[in-house]
């Protein structure tokens, strides 16, 4: 059988009886042990994979099966609780809490008859663009540069769901996105990632970062995985009150891929002299692509994008200090024996988080302190009001906006800056998208010098998923990209 | 006043919203159940649970706005509060902040024959903690989070008190509106309602003084006692050239006493902030006016009909209105009865055996139907007022009904005219003295004819009849 399956041409191998579940979930639960070294998994559930997967066989047999992709194996970021199976957030807080309840978001996956591998790594909290953040070590990308043996960063926070799709450790994953921490990851692998509208998929059962900005969304192969995969996830939620009531829509068969008549933005804000050449070419060879496929490129100005890091690094952080306050020891976790509670909550702290977690606690707890709470919270949601209607006077012109999804491609795990505010930039072009609560994706269009996927990212406004992975989709088969991957780690 | 002290109070009341569920999950809120026995995973705060606010608790909170005619707010806020305790899962408390529910509102409250308007500043929604346990073990705290995410309602005042009496007038005016709403339960005791009274104390036309905040007061009689104590403390200090600590404080019930728990300086910074996994509550007019339309009669308006149907006295209509058990007994009794002996037949009799029983007036050990049934027979003339005394007092140690205390002690006034002149003549012959000193006019004498007759007829005698009997016998 051909390697890299995905989502689509899985159905079909089971639809035809040319496999079984079992089968594929052996395959792929190899392809986890021969690349381990990618340290993309935090837990393998292998046993209750392979009884699910029998299962499904046993439905499909008896024409009961859940959807066409019953049987399907996927990864899922060790962010998302799952019933009996651990969930970590990738935290030494949380190392060892295994939840009595699945997630809304696994659930439907569940449903729908997909079988989770386990349990993916990712940034501590999804806090981080790099994975270096993680409790259980940085998640190695996949690719590595031309002329190097260096190990490079997946991005962050949903590294491990990125590169084990890239690495074809799992035919597709679920990712979390707070920040860009689906689209980045993806960029960097040469994956496509969706993150969408603020209210799609239900936040239920999800280890919270920060509230008002996580967004779950798959990471996959293709844009049909895309659009197929979060078919399946999103939907209304009545335990999550911020989920949108919209109805579940069909965006896997209502693909379409012609953008004749589609008008797309191109913001002079993203335009920038620092942006490496091949990223530049790659935008203006994309442009180039979706008119002449049909679509009307128009200059548009997003006046405060400029503005969305340092407002990003308010709001995240205030919401997480917030959100955060419940690993406390008391209830579950890990929990420092003290004199007393005062000093039990500071040793578990100090030594259930790591670095990053603990900066972001730091900061937002100041930012909410009585005295600076008007100067930067305060502030920070003037300003998101502002981006927000920077976006919607945008869609007014046009459909979509296109950008490039980071300003560099994967960079050496050893080489991450020290100043946590370089690595902060690589957010840069997905933080306004998550401030607006609009739906963005980051599809691959080819490689840098280095042999490097760089990603491209679509933007549309909120709601408007189907147009978006429809333009995506036209990128996509226009480009053929193939991403030719050696497998370094299988020796 | 105290010793030419101006007293000047506002009070905080935290009241349980009377609910089948929590305020932002669906775990029951029955007292006294095991610990922990109702904890749901958003109460006990697991990692990505997220809170769903309970519509009812939110129409509760409308109807006890209503109730205290109070402004109903369309939008309304849901913050956090956040601070570190081990009987707060979450790290914060759920609460309104900025933006509660209901804004302004006012109550009247009646001491002395006086009407005095109290401003309400707000009511918000919030969630209360759960309950630590530190007597179960020498060394380790106990946590129940069964009372973990209940919904309360704050309820602010305006400092509008200026006395101890003031103050606990204005708490039970409260409690019997949301009683009457059926909005809080009001138990005191369980804790479903208690108050932070804020007291300072100034010289009369001097500026206002510095406050203290006593916290947790459980009982009219500790707000009453607390407050005293409270401002008798400030003033000896400041007597005393000493200034005043705005701090919040503790009262002690076994002394008496209030402490200081915190200082102003110690207080938490709560970083209250918008909670992001909520939206804005919004509602709607067409929704207010439907609760509206469903708030019952309530305890002002109860008794201007109780003094305009029955014509009872201000105090007696204040009283009986006051509890709205109270109330409807007094309602089923006085119905097709004389209002004027019901009244004292309910605030009098009955009360007195409440009282010193210390049941409620659902607990009473007489029914509405038998108090009205031994008026009827007091009405008819069957028995006498004393007599029905008695037979109430049997009544409340049996449980037995007033016709079977009568029929069976023979207890039946006797309204016979032949036989109440048979005694009359009997009493008449046995004092021919009286009868001579009588008619020579000493009228004083009328009345031992009538307790002699009545101690012959073992006090069944009709005193009417009697009366009428021996004013006829004694004037011809």
């Amino acid at each position: 059988m051909k390697a890299g399956l995905n989502l689509i041409e899985a159905s079909e191998l089971l639809a035809n009886n040319e496999t079984s579940s079992v089968e594929l979930t052996k395959i792929y639960l190899d392809n986890i042990n021969k690349g381990e070294e990618l340290n993309c998994y935090n837990t393998i559930s292998s046993e209750e994979a392979l009884k699910a997967a029998e299962s499904s066989d046993k439905r499909r047999k008896e024409k009961k099966s859940k959807s066409r992709f019953d049987g399907i194996p996927i990864g899922i970021k060790d962010l998302f609780c799952t019933k009996n199976i651990k969930t970590t957030a990738s935290s030494k807080i949380l190392s060892s809490f295994v939840p009595t309840y699945e997630s809304t978001a696994s659930q439907n996956c569940i449903n729908a008859g997909l079988i989770s591998l386990g349990k993916l790594n990712c940034d501590e909290f999804a806090m981080g663009s790099t994975n270096k953040t993680s409790y259980f070590g940085s998640v190695i990308n996949p690719w590595k540069s031309k002329n190097s043996d260096a190990n490079l960063v997946p991005g962050g926070s949903s590294g491990g769901s990125a590169a084990a799709v890239a690495a074809d450790l799992c035919i597709a994953s679920l990712g979390t996105d707070t920040g860009g921490s689906i689209r980045q990851p993806a960029s960097f692998t040469g994956t496509v990632g969706l993150k969408p509208t603020y209210g799609r998929v239900s936040r239920w059962g999800i280890v919270a970062f920060a509230s008002s900005l996580d967004q779950a969304g798959p990471i996959t192969k293709t844009v049909e995985d895309s659009a197929a995969l979060f078919e399946i996830i999103s939907g209304h939620d009545s335990k999550d009150s911020t989920s949108s009531i919209k109805q579940k829509e069909n965006f896997y068969d209502n693909l379409n891929s012609s953008v004749k008549g589609i008008k797309v933005g191109i913001p002079k804000e993203f335009k920038s002299d620092d942006l490496p050449v091949s990223t530049q070419k790659a935008w203006d060879d994309c442009k180039k692509l979706l008119q002449e496929n049909g679509a009307e490129l128009i200059d548009i100005s997003l006046p405060h994008t400029m503005d969305a890091l340092p407002t990003y690094y308010i709001i995240a952080p205030a919401e997480a200090s917030s959100n955060l306050a419940r690993y406390d020891g008391v209830k579950y976790g890990i929990r420092e024996n003290a004199k007393n509670l005062i000093e039990m909550y500071e040793e578990t702290r100090s030594i259930g988080f790591g670095d990053e977690v603990k900066r972001r606690i730091l900061i937002g707890t100041y930012v909410l302190s009585s005295g600076y709470y008007d100067a930067y919270y305060i502030k920070a949601q003037k300003v998101r009001s502002l981006i927000k209607s920077d976006y919607n006077e945008a869609f007014k012109r046009v459909d979509a906006i296109l950008t490039p999804s980071t300003p560099s491609t994967a960079f050496e795990i050893e080489n991450e800056p020290k100043d946590p505010v370089q690595t902060y930039l690589n957010d840069i072009f997905t933080v306004p998208v998550n401030l607006a609560g609009i739906p963005a994706i980051s599809v691959p269009f080819a490689n840098d010098e280095n042999n490097l996927p760089i990603g491209l990212q679509l933007i549309t406004n909120s709601f408007e998923e189907q147009k978006l992975l429809n333009i995506a989709k036209n990128v996509q088969d226009t480009i053929n990209y193939a991403p030719n991957l050696d497998k370094w780690w299988i020796k | 006043m105290i010793d030419g002290w101006e007293l000047v109070i506002g009070i905080e009341i935290h009241a349980q919203v009377k609910s089948n569920s929590k305020l932002f999950s669906s775990s029951s809120t029955d007292f006294g159940s095991g610990p922990n026995s109702q904890v749901s995973l958003v109460d006990a705060a697991m990692p990505g649970m997220l809170p769903v606010i309970n519509k009812f608790c939110v129409e509760q909170a409308v109807r006890s706005g209503i109730g205290l005619n109070a402004k109903i707010n369309n939008k309304s806020i849901f913050d956090r509060k956040n601070y570190f305790y081990q009987d707060l899962p979450q790290g914060y408390q759920i609460s309104q902040f900025k933006d509660p529910i209901v804004g302004n509102g006012f109550i009247d409250i009646v001491l002395d024959d006086q009407t005095k308007r109290i401003g309400i500043e707000r009511l918000h929604l919030e969630q209360d903690a759960g309950k630590s346990l530190h007597d179960q073990d020498p060394n380790l705290t106990f946590v129940d989070l069964n009372r973990s995410g209940i919904a309360l309602m704050e309820i602010v005042s305006n400092p509008d008190m200026s006395s101890a009496d003031e103050a606990v007038e204005y708490v039970k005016k409260v409690r019997s509106i949301l009683r009457y709403l059926d909005t809080c339960d009001g138990n005191m005791e369980q804790g479903s309602l208690r108050a932070d009274v804020n007291v300072s104390v100034n010289k009369p036309g001097d500026e206002l003084g510095t406050r203290c905040e006593i916290k947790n007061l459980n009982s009219f009689k500790y707000i009453h006692s607390a407050i005293i104590y409270e401002a008798k403390r400030q003033i000896k200090l400041i007597e005393s050239g000493e200034s005043i600590n705005q701090e919040t404080r503790l009262y002690n019930i076994d002394t008496g006493e209030t402490r200081s728990m915190r200082s102003k300086e110690d207080a938490h910074d709560y970083r209250y902030f918008p909670d992001p996994d909520l939206l804005p509550l919004e509602i709607e007019d067409k929704w207010i006016e439907k609760i509206k339309s469903t708030i019952p009669e309530l305890p002002d308006q109860k008794k201007n009909r109780f003094i305009k149907d029955y014509n009872l006295n201000e105090y007696d209509a204040g009283v009986i209105v006051s509890d709205k058990a109270t109330s409807d007994y007094y309602e089923k009794v006085v119905k097709n009865r004389s209002p004027k002996l019901v009244t004292t037949w309910v605030t009098s009799e009955l009360f007195s055996i409440l009282n010193k029983k210390n049941l409620t007036i659902d607990e009473s050990p007489v029914s509405h139907d038998k108090l009205g049934e031994l008026i009827d027979n007091i009405e008819s003339g069957k028995v006498s007022n004393r007599l029905a005394k008695d037979i109430f007092e049997e009544m409340c140690e049996t449980g037995k009904s007033p016709s079977d205390i009568i029929s069976e002690k023979g207890l039946s006034q006797i309204s016979d005219e032949g036989e109440l002149e048979k005694l009359v003549n009997d009493v008449l012959s046995a004092n021919p003295e009286n009868v001579e000193k009588y008619k020579n006019g000493k009228d004083k004498l009328f009345s031992f004819f009538v307790g002699e007759a009545m101690k012959l007829s073992k006090g069944k005698a009709n005193p009417k009849i009697l009366n009428e009997l021996l004013k006829s016998k004694l004037n011809t």
